[in-house]
């Protein structure tokens, strides 16, 4: 306990801190539409292509990564929903041919042209998060701060709909929503998202930041909203828990915190089996 | 006026034409029912209507004012995962997000219009019941309201009664026709030739031929066949 309030006073901890619970909150939010549109995969693809960017931008010291990553990921992301919206097994070969492409050539890319003398600790950093966040920087911070009150606002917004566009497509579309828009702007949130979350977790483990809550919640409960407030919470419960273990452990963070959200999901399931669901 | 003129469509799928040459109009208070074989395109023409397809050839007509928001639509199928945690309350008021425009929330008259309709369908006690845990008459009756809170001037269903027994299909009917009664417009796709003659009063029957009006027209039309299928 002491060794906590002694790590607290560090500003870097502190920073870790609130961006870790915003990011937990953020990515938890669209993991109900994810897991239930099937578009799971489009996250898994997106993350790879937020790699390449990120390499790219590192080759031109580009200051702010973000200015080229985020534009990207979110292009990138649109272009998925397109194709997979088409013939599923055409959008399949389409995300995999992104996604492993986009990671080739991101680490091509560093190999060939980075200045960085641990390049294997720079790869290794950006797949799988490591320590970047606690390494996080004011103006990262206030960035992260930004995107993620606005996703969130963007989600309280338009919470009804985004349900209406993930039950019932069809619907929604005879009686008139805008079905197209919602599925961009879900789109879009999600690129947010997932460069967001690059730096708590890194890349290959962002699905699971965004997937877990929502499977855990779903064992539990039997209404879209209450899964969604559940898996919201107990995502920042894992995130936190799983920052102070790290801090106290000196493991990564980010599979600390999806080695936790894991955890969770098997308590979720257990109490889910026991009690038959709380339902409702 | 009508509020749905229908001339010449063409319906079908990749430039695929299923039918073509179709034309009629529902007016105001009709209670129109398609009939037809299976795959004879009555789902395909029902998608077309709602922008779900796109016809091939021809024009679909609104008039009277009607929006796109003022339709309702009972799917023949919906497809829904397994697995989605929704309630009952939660998509019985979806029927009603065409009509918030810019406002995030429901209004408080949109949320006692869904009270209202599950009321309607006798599934008030189901509210916060979980959709993945009724039986299938039930979600028919929770779609069936949200297809309500929806349709404001037109009601289109697509064989609202597959999958549910005989008393409850004898219900559903009547519970159309008291829609009907109370000024909606209903299309209703049909395989029930009888239910079709007992409570519609217009008849669009497709396939090899095409046959478009009223139900006293239909019986002189169909004479043969019908008596075919009695006997
Ligand atoms: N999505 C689709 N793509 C291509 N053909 C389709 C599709 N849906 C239905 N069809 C074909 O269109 C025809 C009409 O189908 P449908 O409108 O569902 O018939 P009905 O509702 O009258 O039983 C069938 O031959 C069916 O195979
Ligand atoms: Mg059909």
């Amino acid at each position: 306990m002491d060794k906590l309030i002694l790590y607290m006073q560090y500003p870097f901890v502190r920073y870790a801190l609130i961006v870790g619970t915003l990011i937990a909150l953020c990515s938890s939010l669209l993991g109900v539409t994810l897991v239930l549109k099937r578009f799971s995969f489009i996250g898994d693809g997106l993350s790879h292509v937020a790699f390449g960017a990120i390499a790219i931008a590192s080759i031109f010291s580009i200051e702010g990564k973000m200015v080229l990553v985020l534009p990207i990921t979110i292009i990138s992301a649109i272009l998925l929903l397109r194709t997979g919206q088409n013939t599923r097994v055409k959008g399949d070969a389409a995300i995999a041919m992104i996604s492993v492409g986009a990671l080739a050539f991101g680490y091509l890319l560093m190999n060939l042209f980075g200045t960085s003398a641990n390049l294997t600790g720079d790869v290794c950093s950006t797949l799988f998060g490591s320590t970047s966040i606690l390494t996080l920087t004011q103006s990262e911070v206030w960035i992260c701060v930004v995107l993620s009150i606005l996703v969130v606002v963007l989600f309280i917004l338009f919470y009804n709909k985004l349900f209406a566009v993930t039950f019932d497509e069809n619907f929604a579309k005879a009686i008139g929503t805008n079905v197209n828009g919602y599925n961009l702007l879900i789109a879009t949130v999600i690129a947010i998202i997932i460069v967001l979350s690059m730096n708590l977790v890194g890349s290959l483990l962002i699905s699971a930041l965004i997937i877990f809550p929502a499977l855990s919640a779903m064992r539990l409960f039997g209404s879209f909203k209450k899964v969604t407030v559940f898996s919201a919470f107990i995502s920042v419960v894992c995130a936190l828990t799983g920052i102070f273990i790290s801090i106290l452990a000196g493991t990564p963070v980010g599979s600390t915190i999806v080695a936790t959200q894991v955890a969770a999901f098997a308590v979720c399931c257990l109490v889910g089996s026991v009690m038959g669901g709380i339902r409702t | 006026m009508a509020l749905i003129t229908v001339k010449n469509l063409a319906i079908g799928y990749d430039s695929q034409a299923i039918l073509a040459g179709l034309s009629f109009e529902v007016n105001p208070g009709d209670y129109l029912c398609i009939i037809g074989e299976n795959g004879s395109g009555k789902s395909t023409l029902m998608k077309t209507l709602l922008g779900l397809s796109s016809p091939l050839d021809g024009e679909i007509v609104p008039g009277d004012g009607l929006k796109k928001n003022e339709i309702g639509y009972l799917p023949q199928q919906t497809f829904i995962q397994r697995d989605f945690p929704v309630s009952v309350r939660e998509i019985v008021i979806s029927g009603c997000q065409s009509k918030m425009g810019f406002h995030p929330f429901y209004s408080s008259k949109q949320r006692k219009e869904a009270e209202k309709n599950m009321e309607k369908m006798g599934i008030t006690d189901l509210a916060d019941r979980c959709y993945r845990e009724l039986s299938g008459g039930q979600q028919q009756r929770v779609l069936l309201a949200r297809a309500l809170c929806a349709a404001e001037k037109v009601l289109l269903l697509d064989e609202p009664v597959s999958g549910l027994d005989p008393d409850v299909t004898a219900e559903m009917y009547e519970l159309i026709k008291s829609l009907n009664d109370e000024g909606l417009a209903i299309i209703m796709i049909s395989h029930d030739i009888f239910a079709a003659m007992k409570y519609s009063d217009h008849i669009l029957h497709i396939g090899d031929e095409l046959f478009y009006g009223t139900k006293e027209n239909y019986l002189i039309y169909a004479k043969e066949d019908l008596s075919k299928w009695i006997n």
